[in-house]
């Protein structure tokens, strides 16, 4: 049984038709990047895997519950997805420490000290141990982003959503995040990713889903994917930009 | 007692609401007057002036304008000026605008990068050349809206007039109500003519700062 | 010539209108306050109904004069049987005006919110009442804070026209002075300087509030 199964789905915006019918099942444990050229719905199917954005047809589930945009469904996927965005979102009041607090004590009512001691255990593990009481706009752009892995992972969620998570990132900070997710899959998180870093999608990524006009139009183990595109639009795309 | 039917009621208002109209007017392009002058006296960035001018805004926008109307009209006839109702308010509204419209056109010159300036000085104009042709039309666009915006604070002040005895809308309203002990009414009547006088300027200025906005 | 001496024997009455008008703005402000940021969040994310409701309450008082709706609470509201102290009036009036003005700010600041605060807030589990008050709230008043102080300043020396329905505050203190005395330019030279000196003090105020609320912007 996959952790994540998504059956023809199906998404407009108005009479755009952004999502023609995606199928994918994702198994726990597995690192899938989501490559595509800009428009081509990346975002967007990753965005309906935790009810941010509605789809019309098709069904979407995540550890067996369906996924829809009602607050309620959506409050409740939340403690199984986790989502990352490229423009960090981290609550600029809130120090580092609260910022990954705060859904711990006042979603999952955790004790305040038993938040913490998550806390703490998240930053370690993103190496910003010394940051728990900084405020996120003295960090650097992949610190905080580092941060708002933490904050994902003090959920406990089964699998961690990227949304071009280094998009944003100055080059030399990229690395950082990324070393980040490479240990993360190391552990056994699944994650799915929606990345132009290629040769973290190879190198790291179990699987490759191409992504073309709405469509999965090529997908298979990374390194095969790279090595030996099917398809002419995958090959441009590969070329276009390793 | 003369009854007063609802039209005379109205009748009478609108009759008073030109005066309202006129101080309004003299207020606004008595205040724009003033306040190019101190705009341009702040430009020099001579440290005296923008000193008092600074000074200057700070008394008007931290003193009631009741207080500014009464100072005027008492305050001046006590030095010998014999000053009317009208001529205290003009005065006082005058000074209130200016005060206002001078710090709202402040902000608007600083938010032009200062590139333009530079930029400006590189291609070898003047300072008044710079002026007249970069700073100036690019500040008016982003001043139009909220000056407008103000003109609802000027129209509203002048209800203050009413208090020093200068019979327009709202002394009008008071008057009528003494008349016919119909508060409800007549004051409901005064706010909605003043709503029909004020409401045009409000929605100007927003469909001029959206329009600009999205021009930007 | 001018003789603020003669303003010496009327102190205690400045200083009765002096706590007065404290009194009546701090009341006001923070009622206005909670009541405006109330009809923003209504205004903002509220129905279409409520919305429209709230906007038309913000519209009517902004486009008249603080006088009129003053003057129809005092002497229009107990017309059709709300009797209200003069007192009572000035200081409704004075939360409505405020309320009004302090909608459309605080909804200016909350439109500016970045959707993504919204989304982060959401994928982390949170209800809308905990994003709006753990996550929005503070970083959207931070934006409109110097707007919202000048806002409140402004309703604070309006005040001034409570007199006009005999509320004893700071300008009812100076016409009552100046009509023992026949002193008027010094005592409403003196009162404007009070009422400066409180709007100088009530900036103050709220930068120090700023300081503490919107503390995580302090050590840049």
């Amino acid at each position: 049984m996959s952790l994540v199964n998504i059956h023809e789905v199906h998404k407009y915006y108005g009479d755009l038709h952004v999502l023609k019918g995606i199928n994918l099942n994702i198994k726990a444990g597995e690192v899938i990047s989501i490559i595509g050229r800009s428009g081509s719905g990346k975002s967007t199917l990753l965005r309906c895997m935790n009810g941010l954005e509605k789809y019309q047809k098709g069904g979407i589930t995540v550890d067996g519950k369906e996924v829809t945009t009602e607050e309620i469904q959506v409050r409740i996927l939340a403690r199984s997805v986790g989502m990352i965005f490229q423009s960090f979102n981290l609550f600029p009041h809130l120090t580092v420490g609260e910022n990954i607090m705060l859904a711990p004590t006042i979603v999952l009512k955790k004790s305040k000290q038993e938040a913490q001691e998550t806390a703490k255990a998240m930053l370690e593990k993103v190496g910003l141990a010394d940051k728990f009481d900084s405020f996120p706009e003295k960090l650097s752009g992949g610190q905080q982003q580092r941060v708002a892995i933490a904050r994902a992972l003090a959920m406990n969620p089964k699998v961690l959503l990227c949304d071009e998570i280094t998009s944003a990132l100055d080059p030399e900070l990229v690395g950082d995040v990324l070393k980040v997710l490479e240990q993360l899959a190391k552990e056994g998180m699944t994650l799915v990713l929606v990345t132009h870093e290629m040769n973290f999608a190879r190198d790291v990524g179990d699987r490759v889903v191409f992504m073309h006009q709405g469509k999965v139009w090529e997908e298979g183990p990374a390194k095969e994917v790279f090595a030996n595109p099917q398809t002419d639009e995958l090959k441009n795309f590969v070329n276009s930009v390793l | 007692m003369i009854e007063f039917s609802n039209y005379d009621i109205i009748r009478n208002l609108l009759i008073a609401t030109q005066w309202t109209v006129l101080l309004s007017l003299a207020a606004f392009v008595g205040g724009i007057s003033v306040a190019l002058c101190l705009t341009a006296a702040r430009l020099t960035k001579n440290p005296v002036l923008t000193g008092l001018i600074k000074f200057y805004v700070e008394v008007f926008q931290g003193t009631p304008l009741l207080m500014q109307m009464f100072l005027c009209f008492f305050g001046l006839s006590l030095v010998g000026l014999n000053i009317s109702a009208w001529n205290a308010a003009v005065l006082s509204l005058t000074l209130f605008t200016s005060a206002f419209l001078v710090e709202i056109w402040r902000g608007c010159i600083d938010t032009l990068p200062k590139g333009q300036w530079e930029a400006s000085r590189c291609l070898g104009l003047s300072f008044l050349q710079t002026l007249r042709y970069v700073v100036l039309p690019q500040a008016f666009k982003v001043a139009l809206a909220p000056s407008i915006g103000f003109s609802v604070q000027v129209v509203k002040g002048t209800a203050l007039a009413s208090v020093i005895g200068f019979v327009e809308l709202t002394k009008a309203g008071t008057m009528l109500n003494n008349a016919t002990f119909e508060p409800f009414k007549v004051f409901a009547f005064v706010a909605l003519i003043y709503f029909a006088l004020c409401y045009p300027l409000s929605l100007t200025s927003k469909i001029l700062e959206k329009k600009f906005n999205v021009s930007r | 010539m001018l003789d603020f001496a003669a303003l010496l024997p009327y102190s205690h009455v400045f200083i009765h209108g002096l706590i007065t008008t404290v009194e009546i703005s701090l009341l006001a402000t923070v009622l206005g306050l909670v009541l405006g940021a109330t009809f923003a969040v209504a205004r903002q994310y509220g129905a279409t109904w409520l919305s429209r409701i709230v906007n038309v309450y913000v519209e009517l008082i902004r486009n008249t004069p603080f006088i009129v709706q003053l003057f129809f609470i005092f002497f229009g509201l107990p017309s059709i049987g709300l009797k209200l102290s003069a007192w009572e009036a000035g200081i409704i009036a004075m939360v409505v005006n405020l309320a009004a003005y302090s909608t459309e700010i605080i909804r200016a600041g909350l439109a500016s919110t970045p959707k993504g605060q919204w989304e982060a807030g959401k994928v982390l589990g949170l209800s809308f009442k905990q994003t709006l008050f753990r996550v929005v709230i503070i970083p959207a008043i931070e934006k409109i804070y110097p707007a919202l102080t000048s806002q409140c300043i402004i309703v604070m020396l309006g005040s001034a026209v409570l007199s006009q329905i005999s509320v004893q505050d700071l300008t009812y203190a100076a016409n009552f002075v100046q009509s023992r005395n026949f002193r008027s330019f010094e005592s409403y030279l003196v009162t404007a300087l009070l009422y400066l000196f409180l709007a100088i003090l009530m900036r103050k105020a709220f930068n120090l509030i700023g300081k503490r609320l919107f503390s995580y912007r302090a050590e840049r």
